[in-house]
């Protein structure tokens, strides 16, 4: 039997009402031993702010396991981490996450490895379909360099995909369309 | 947390036919104007990041009434009480068990409990509006809410949205992540709503309309909508492995 997928529709203005919650940016509790902050702006192809739109990142632990249903290889052994944190824009477009750096973990078909890397949607009124990115640390050259994701997207424009160390974490900006358009992926 | 062997985990997830999910860039929703991306999107292999996927329940359902929207205050909200039911399976017809549901809507006057929907049409104190469930065994999910009603917005003149709930699924895999309305039949304002049509393929639209059931409506006490979700399911390679 194949079924017809239900089409995707925007999260609309109001989704504040039902989708975020007090503790959903926190992928791991702020004072769990290596807890970082990555926090930064969505911004519309006028580079103005966009203050409805919503970020959900997904990853591994720093052993680069997962807290899923799954029984990939052994469940995150790090107490607490949740993987998945679900964060609002406030009116300046800013969001912020609190989780922990992930580790390496296999490529696709078990070759090599991949750097560390955080998967994102974002949702906002005006997007009828989730924008789907990846976050990498631009302090992992060597494991980004024989990333075989990383590996295709076109050299230019790579650095759209780099978190930049701050203090306390890293900071990600997303570039919905414009100059500095961060790489979205299909999925 | 229950574990589900490795060997019933698909290692990758088949992609949408086309016209399933609508463009970025859709002129006649204005807000995509300066929102969609315009460089190509590049292909993401589904590596173990995205075949696994957050399980929400313990962190989101709050309490027993989590899924009845007219229980939440001291009264009942005025309107029209509905159930709306149906299943979460993937597109092999396979129910998603366990997995998270949201919504959130409008009041029967059309209007959201949000500080920035401020169109004049009454605010109910004894109606919040989001709601939240577990898919069962069989993957089903059950809200008891009121209908909501259609309301303006300002995409174009006379532009009002046809009156819909809103849904949110995780599914079991990051690749599954869907967000959606759900519309109600026969609404008069279907051929004129831009992001309705967004959807290309009519057949697609169909599939984002509840069906009214008498069999399921509650004599003296609820009219029901039944709304199925289906989300992509595995690529057609076999994943299962010989040994």
């Amino acid at each position: 039997m194949t079924l017809g997928p239900t089409p995707s529709q925007t999260v609309g203005p109001f989704f504040a009402i039902g989708l975020p919650w007090a503790a959903g940016p926190e992928a791991v509790a702020a004072d769990a031993p290596g807890a970082i902050r990555i926090h930064g702006h969505v911004l519309d192809g006028a580079g103005e702010p966009v203050p409805d739109a919503m970020v959900e990142t997904w990853q591994a632990d720093a052993g680069g396991r997962f807290a899923d249903m799954w029984d990939h290889g052994g469940p995150s052994g790090q107490a607490g981490f949740r993987g998945f944190a679900r964060a609002g824009t406030d009116d300046d477009g800013s969001f912020g996450i609190v989780t922990l750096k992930p580790g390496r973990m296999p490529a696709a078909g078990g070759g090599g490895a991949q750097a560390p890397h955080i998967d994102v949607s974002v949702l906002a009124r005006g997007l009828l379909h989730r924008c789907v990115t990846r976050i990498y640390f631009a302090d992992e050259p060597e494991a980004n360099a024989a990333d075989p994701v990383l590996g295709t997207v076109p050299e230019e424009r790579r650095a759209t995909l780099l978190a930049e160390p701050v203090a306390g974490g890293y900071r990600f900006d997303i570039h919905l369309q414009g100059p500095g358009e961060t790489v979205f992926f299909a999925v | 947390m229950t574990k589900t062997h490795v060997s019933e985990t698909p290692r990758a997830y088949g992609y949408e036919p086309e016209g399933t999910h609508p463009p970025l860039d859709s002129p006649g929703y204005r807000s995509t104007a300066l929102r969609h991306p315009k460089e190509p999107l590049v292909h993401l292999p589904h590596t173990l990041t995205e075949i696994t996927g957050p399980q929400l329940g313990p962190h989101r359902i709050l309490g027993e009434l989590d899924h009845d929207l007219t229980r939440q205050h001291a009264g009942e909200p005025i309107g029209e009480r509905i159930t709306v039911s149906g299943r979460v399976l993937d597109t092999e017809g396979k129910p998603l068990r366990n997995t998270l549901v949201e919504i959130w809507q409008a009041n029967s006057a059309g209007r959201y409990m949000h500080r920035n929907d401020r169109w004049p049409a009454p605010l109910d104190p004894n109606f919040t509006g989001a709601g939240r469930c577990m898919t069962n065994d069989e993957g089903r999910y059950e809200f008891v809410t009121i209908k909501p009603a259609p309301y303006p917005w300002g995409n174009h003149y006379n532009a009002w949205r046809p009156a819909h709930i809103h849904f949110s699924l995780l599914g079991r895999a990051f690749a599954q992540r869907l967000v959606t309305q759900m519309y109600f039949p026969g609404d008069p304002f279907f051929e004129l709503d831009p992001i309705f049509n967004a959807v290309r393929d009519e057949r697609a639209r169909e599939r984002m309309i509840s069906r009214f059931s008498i069999e399921k409506t509650q004599p003296d006490w609820a009219v029901a909508y039944e709304f199925d979700i289906v989300l992509r399911g595995p690529a057609a390679t076999p994943f299962e492995e010989a040994h």
